[in-house]
């Protein structure tokens, strides 16, 4: 089955329950080939359940699913040769080396000494050289969850899945991931990525789907999702304990330290008639800050979910 | 080497690399078990009547001794390594990769077989310095090896995917393999056993590997090489029906 340019990934009507619960309800989108794109929800919205459909670890109730024109079941084989799976879970086969592990990870795809070169590339970019010999068992956690990156690359996939690759990583190493993806993604690969960290997701991503209780809630480049509402944030502190007047009340998202936050229309609300408001209200302002939308607040709009995962990591990467 | 062929190799050559890096516990470890029993069974029941015509105790324990080890070994190797990935969760990698059903069935098998022959090779060489066997009949021999060996590897498949504790695994091997295997004539000829029981040993699968695998050895058996042979193929083709069954469904590996 070879259509000229099939979709990187084409999810048509995928459903899964488990029991009573509603994993996927009919989930339908495509990627394209080349795209960097993000699938996002909260947590339990179904995300892994839908990569590991796509990676053929588990069946769909309902829909079909291809890798690059393949069909998941029925072209089981070239399907998966055209994938890596990063898995959220960090798994690891305690028996082996880590360079063992990748050559072997290789062989099952069928490839040979010929890729052993593009091993020792992985190791290196991802700072995991010194370690190659290390058994799986003695690598920390995120030196695991490094190899599993270079586990799922290991046959030079076309379309590669990485489900929240940068979970419990440090700083440092959230940056060489980032690189690394952004090189991967140079060369043509598509990569998908999972993350609780919006930011990265604004950062990294072209398009991006949010998952929400099974449902496709929103697929929109991530240029259209942040235009999707036409609102800005001013921050402002009020000099001498002055009170906001009860005209711009409605309009405050969050208070803290003396710090109010107003959620402002783009069009109908000028930043200009909050300063007119205060001074006719005698408040004087001692410090303003402006702040477009991010991610975040669009993603709690759309899921009316908080990002309660992680909330720390968040505020470290700002 | 194509790319299919590749990823069978790859598979079968970690499965060998599994249990050769602790060939202590996977050979020679029940190899010193078997001989033990043969050192201290041989002492026991030395002097008593020979079991068929021209063949001693101690000879005819031999061959039972060789196969009840190939049985549990043979079963052990697929069954741990599949129990262990699974419940390790690296399962995972093998699932994604482009690797069918029979890829497995034929790996797990070579492997499971490789192991028990280095079993079988390590006791021979032992006892043999000790221990007259003659073969007289090689052809049977190596069938009721080959059909013993793929027959339990294959079942420890089946137990590997059914397992979702260690718990079920030992199960399997405390309550089916252990007891089979010891109550399969490895120490005595069935004849001597009384009707119940006798009767009993004709229900059990592992009686007619070793009962064919003596007749190897021998050309003497309690029950014709042919019965044996009939039971052992069909105690492989079932379990191979159920564990085929089991991959190509996706039966507790893909949910
Ligand atoms: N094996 C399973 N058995 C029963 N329910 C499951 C199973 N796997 C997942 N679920 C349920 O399916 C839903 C979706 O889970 P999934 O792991 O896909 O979420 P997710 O979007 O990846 O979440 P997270 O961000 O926490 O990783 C959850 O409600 C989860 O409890
Ligand atoms: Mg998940």
């Amino acid at each position: 089955m070879n259509i000229p340019n099939p979709a990187a990934l084409a999810i048509h009507g995928v459903r899964k329950s488990y029991g009573e619960m509603q994993a996927l309800s009919g989930v339908s989108f495509e990627i394209k080939p080349g795209e960097f794109f993000g699938l996002l929800g909260p947590n339990g919205a179904g995300k892994s359940t839908l990569i590991s459909i796509i990676a053929g670890l588990i069946r769909a109730d309902q829909g079909s699913i291809s890798v690059l024109g393949h069909d998941t079941v029925r072209d089981w084989r070239a399907a998966r040769r055209a994938l890596g799976v990063v898995p959220q879970e960090l798994v690891f086969d305690p028996f082996f080396n880590v360079v063992d592990m990748l050559r072997i990870q290789a062989g099952f795809y069928g490839c040979g000494k010929e890729v052993w070169p593009w091993i020792d590339e992985m190791l290196i970019r991802l700072d995991l050289n010194h370690k190659r010999n290390a058994s799986m068992r003695a690598l920390s956690g995120g030196m695991k969850r490094r190899v599993l990156i270079a586990q799922a690359l290991v046959h030079k996939p076309p379309v590669v899945i990485l489900d929240e690759p940068t979970a419990g990583v440090d700083v440092e190493l959230r940056r060489t991931l980032w690189t690394f993806m952004r090189d991967l993604h140079a060369k043509g690969t598509t990569v998908v990525l999972t993350t609780h960290y919006l930011e990265e997701a604004q950062e990294m991503c072209e398009r991006i789907a949010i998952l929400d209780k099974g449902n496709v809630r929103v697929i929109e480049t991530t240029e259209q999702l942040l235009n999707r509402h036409p609102f800005r944030f001013l921050r402002l502190k009020l000099a001498n304990g002055g009170q906001l007047p009860a005209s711009l009340r409605p309009f405050v998202t969050s208070e803290r330290n003396g710090s109010i936050e107003l959620r402002l229309e783009r069009e109908q609300q000028p930043i200009a008639s909050v300063f007119t408001a205060l001074r006719v209200a005698g408040v004087d302002i001692e410090d303003v800050q402006t702040r477009e939308p991010d991610l975040e607040d669009i993603f709690v709009e759309l899921t009316g979910n908080g990002i309660s995962a992680q909330p720390n990591a968040m505020g470290a990467m700002k | 080497m194509n790319r299919d062929r590749r990823g069978f190799v790859t598979l079968l050559t970690k499965e060998v690399r599994r249990f050769w890096a602790v060939l202590g516990q996977t050979v020679m470890a029940p190899v010193i078990t078997a001989l033990l029993y043969l050192l201290v069974f041989a002492q026991a029941m030395d002097g008593r009547a020979p079991v068929y015509p021209g063949v001693s105790y101690t000879q005819f324990l031999l061959p039972g001794l060789i196969m009840m080890t190939v049985i549990q070994n043979a079963f052990a190797n697929s069954s741990s390594s599949l129990a262990q990935s699974k419940i390790m969760g690296n399962l995972v990698f093998l699932m994604m990769a482009p690797l069918g059903p029979w890829d497995f069935y034929a790996a797990y098998i070579v492997a499971g077989l490789i192991r028990a022959a280095l079993v079988m090779t390590a006791m021979l060489l032992v006892a043999i310095p000790f221990v007259h066997l003659p073969i007289q009949q090689p052809l049977a021999l190596i069938a009721m090896f080959l059909l013993a060996g793929g027959g339990l590897s294959v079942l420890g498949i089946i137990a590997g995917i059914v397992s979702s504790k260690f718990d079920h695994l030992a199960a399997f091997s405390n309550f089916i393999i252990t007891p089979l295997s010891f109550l399969s004539g490895v120490f005595y000829s069935v004849h001597a056993l009384p009707p119940l029981w006798f009767a009993a040993s004709h229900l059990n699968p592992f009686f007619y590997m070793i009962d064919g695998f003596r007749y190897g050895f021998f050309g003497h058996s309690d029950v014709p090489i042919w019965q044996s042979l009939l039971w052992a193929s069909g105690f492989f083709a079932t379990v191979s029906a159920v564990c085929l069954w089991m991959l190509f469904t996706g039966y507790k590996l893909r949910r």
